[in-house]
């Protein structure tokens, strides 16, 4: 094209001569140019919306499978606390009642109620229509008030993983018995406890406040989000000031040399780093030469804060950078050492930009499973941690145990985790955009 | 200025959360790790244990990292920071013993737990594949035998090998070679199977004609993840097949059906009496001197082999447990309460 248009200088005349923006063939190219910048504009359009359809299959895939996950199948049946089960000595001893036959209250309460099943199997079946944390609850009530002793009560009690996944549509009736996790007798039981209103689903509190369970309608993601937020916080308090301290000597003090030339170079090395590798340096030198205990969030913090410094120092640096000189300059006019010039003038400025480099940072170190891999947080863990030093697991690790578990019920329940894993990242995101459009300073 | 001091309270945090840091402490919670086969019932026994001692003690911490992995985590001493059991889907080897021993681990009690099938299995209603473990040699290794030579494997289709098997195209998903399923399934199936071709040849190619997977794509390994083999297997119309434990069968019967291997259906009777030939045993390994130091883990080997975890009808069955003979169990469980070391 632009060969056409310099041409020779006698060609270039003629063109003059007949207007060389009227001509057909100027018309032709000038078509063919519009038409050139609507396909590229089509092009982005493409892609973006090739990006918005795979983001939205995701999204809806995970609600689809986890929504239901937020509710759980519970049966109401009455329950006679009776003294001989639970606390024999009638002392009301803590230890005795904690120790006591809870399942036999659910048994007698089921022998009642379905008089006719009278065959072993029949019986090990109704009972076990029932989650295996069942019993638990009934603990729970009489430790929390003992005085239930002697009394009969209506109790909502957790179905078994099976009855939630039929009551929830993911057991198909119409195959055949033996290839069905529940057998025709336990499907007639649910139709029965149904139809009397003693069996529906309801919010899944314990989803939000318990700890992990390889009982799919037991499991909690509270136990991982404490996790996490430990983690996060060792990460935190370790690669911020950490990061800020490098990012400020390295653009406001250090001499340009070859030896900071390297020092940059291999910062940015770092950052690209792949994080598994970080997990075998926190293995060898947090676990093996430091002696910290295993699965510690103590040592995944570590290990996160090494993985994230590199990226918050090439922000935090960038976002210092951005302080305009005469600031600097006026500064040092009016008789500020370097130091204050530093700390009380380029670090405020610069203070949104760290922060929301610091965030995004963070937000990756809490998606971040390979190297805790490494350093054993992929563990089986129920109780819930009460500090950095004890064994705790994550989010994403969470969603990765469940994902590899056999059980059906956990399919929702995998969902379920990667949405609250979503909602933090979205809420980290949210927080820094929130902080860069409140303090950020045009000049 | 604010900034400065929310950074000195952050640089504060930073310094006092890293100074108390004891070498070592004295643990309360009972420490596992090992197989990720027998990962399912060890955590399933250590959430009852929780459950039973609440209050009293805490679950035990249960990590998934490989046979091979905890036994190298258990055999590196005897001291708090070390784990207390080793989980395992084979038996321990000498070479992982003598480490033990030489790192100062010498009693260590050995409680075999119940078996688990090794599964080949396909999509349910897909016509039901029945074979022997010859034919699964000659489908999945790498170089097979015909007429007395020893050539790359030519079977495209199962009816390459034998007339009477399917027409379908030879599509298996395995575990890799990480796994301790992959060990137990070229020890169960391919060992065996090429036994009679190697004989007829060189008994010294034994390794090299048994053990070796095929590479040109009938045999795909699909990771770690046995649920995904599972949903891959579910979906196929071509009859691709899948190889897991029991337990992925167990709990997707409406999905997927096992192959009848040397004529014997994969099912929970068959695997307890040893008809099915591709069962192996299941370990949990003890390490005498921590019982009494760490609190709780007498008793949650107790829990493990008591009736109701480990027996038919315990709550391991479900889980995909397959539970030892009646006679067998009595005998474990006095080995293991009577924490009896095994033989050096």
């Amino acid at each position: 094209m632009t060969e056409m248009a310099i041409g020779g200088p006698l060609e270039g005349e003629k063109r003059a001569a007949s207007g060389i923006h009227t001509s057909e063939a100027a018309k032709l190219r000038l078509k063919s140019r519009y038409s050139a910048e609507r396909r590229f504009k089509l092009y982005g359009i493409a892609a973006i919306v090739f990006a918005l359809a795979a983001l939205a299959t995701l999204l809806f895939t995970i609600l689809g499978n986890g929504v239901t996950a937020f509710q759980q199948t519970f049966v109401r049946i009455p329950i006679s606390f009776e003294a001989e089960a639970i606390d024999t000595s009638g002392k009301r001893d803590i230890d005795e009642l904690r120790r006591g036959d809870y399942a036999a209250l659910i048994r007698s309460s089921l022998s009642k109620q379905f008089p006719d099943v009278t065959d072993r199997l029949g019986q090990r079946q109704l009972f076990g229509m029932f989650s295996a944390g069942a019993p638990d609850q009934l603990r729970d009530m009489v430790l929390a008030e003992p005085g239930v002793i002697g009394q009969t009560r209506d109790v909502w009690l957790y179905a078994s993983s099976d009855v939630d996944m039929l009551n929830k549509g993911f057991i198909d009736r119409k195959t055949p018995e033996q290839s069905r996790r529940l057998s025709d007798r336990q499907i007639s039981w649910v139709d029965t406890l149904a139809s009397s209103k003693a069996i529906e689903k309801r919010f899944n509190a314990r989803f939000f406040t318990g700890g992990d369970s390889r009982e799919p309608e037991l499991v909690g993601v509270w136990g991982a989000v404490v996790g996490s937020f430990f983690t996060l916080m060792v990460c935190l308090s370790l690669s911020l000031p950490l990061g800020i301290m490098a990012a400020i000597y390295l653009e406001e003090f250090a001499p340009k040399n070859r030896f900071t030339e390297i020092i940059e170079v291999n910062i940015n090395n770092l950052a690209a780093v792949p994080s598994i590798v970080y997990g075998l340096l926190g293995l060898a030198v947090f676990i093996g030469f430091f002696g910290f205990p295993r699965s510690a969030p103590m040592v995944g913090g570590l290990v996160l804060a090494l993985m994230s410094l590199p990226v918050m120092i090439i922000a935090s640096r960038a976002s210092i950078r951005a302080v305009p000189p005469s600031i600097r300059e006026a500064a040092l006019g009016l008789g500020a050492s370097k130091v204050q010039t530093v700390l009380h003038h380029v670090l405020p400025l610069a203070m949104p930009g760290i922060l929301t480099g610091t965030i995004i940072a963070m937000a990756h170190a809490l998606g971040e499973t390979a190297p805790l891999l490494m350093i054993g947080m992929v563990a089986f863990l129920v109780d819930i941690p009460s500090g950095p030093l004890q064994a705790a697991t994550v989010l994403p690790v969470q969603v990765f145990m469940w994902a590899d578990s056999a059980e059906r019920g956990f399919v929702e329940k995998t969902s379920a985790g990667i949405m609250v894993l979503l909602v933090f990242l979205l809420a980290m995101n949210a927080l820094a955009i929130f902080l860069r459009k409140k303090f950020e300073r045009r000049w | 200025m604010l900034f400065r001091s929310a950074l000195t309270v952050v640089a504060l945090a930073a310094v006092s959360l890293a100074a108390p840091v004891q070498a070592q402490q004295a643990r309360d919670q009972i420490r596992a790790a090992g197989s990720s086969t027998v990962f399912p019932f060890t955590t399933t026994v250590a959430e009852n244990f929780g459950r039973a001692y609440s209050g009293k003690f805490k679950s035990p911490i249960v990590e998934s990292i490989g046979t091979g992995g905890g036994f190298k985590e258990f055999c590196k001493g005897v001291g708090t920071q070390f784990t207390d059991i080793a989980n395992a889907s084979r038996a321990i080897n000498k070479s992982e013993l003598e480490d033990c021993t030489k790192k100062g681990v010498k009693e260590i009690t050995e409680i075999k737990i119940g078996f688990d099938g090794i599964v080949i299995a396909e999509k349910k209603g897909h016509g039901h594949l029945s074979v022997t473990r010859e034919q699964l040699w000659k489908a999945l290794a790498k170089e097979v035998v015909v007429d007395g030579k020893v050539v790359a494997n030519p079977y495209k289709t199962w009816s390459d090998i034998d007339a009477s098997l399917p027409k379908d195209k030879i599509e298996v998903y395995g575990p890799p070679p990480t796994s301790g399923t992959r060990d137990s399934f070229v020890e169960l199936v391919m060992d065996v199977g090429c036994k009679k071709a190697v004989e007829a040849i060189d008994k010294g190619m034994h390794k090299k004609l048994c053990g070796t997977m095929r590479e040109d794509g009938a045999f795909i390994e699909a990771g770690e993840n046995d649920n995904l083999i599972v949903q891959k297997i579910a979906t196929s119309n071509t009859g691709a097949l899948g190889v897991f434990g029991y337990s992925f069968l167990d709990q997707n019967a409406d999905k997927i059906e096992g192959s009848k291997v040397d004529g014997v259906e994969p099912t929970f009777d068959t695997i307890a009496s040893g008809k099915y030939p591709v069962a192996r045993p299941l370990f949990v390994y003890v390490k005498n001197a921590h019982v009494g130091t760490v609190p709780g883990l007498k008793e949650f080997i107790a829990e493990f082999v008591s009736e109701k975890a480990y027996g038919p009808n315990g709550y391991l069955g479900p889980k995909g447990l397959v539970s030892l003979p009646d006679a067998d169990r009595k005998a474990v469980r006095d080995q293991a309460t009577s924490l009896k070391p095994m033989m050096m």
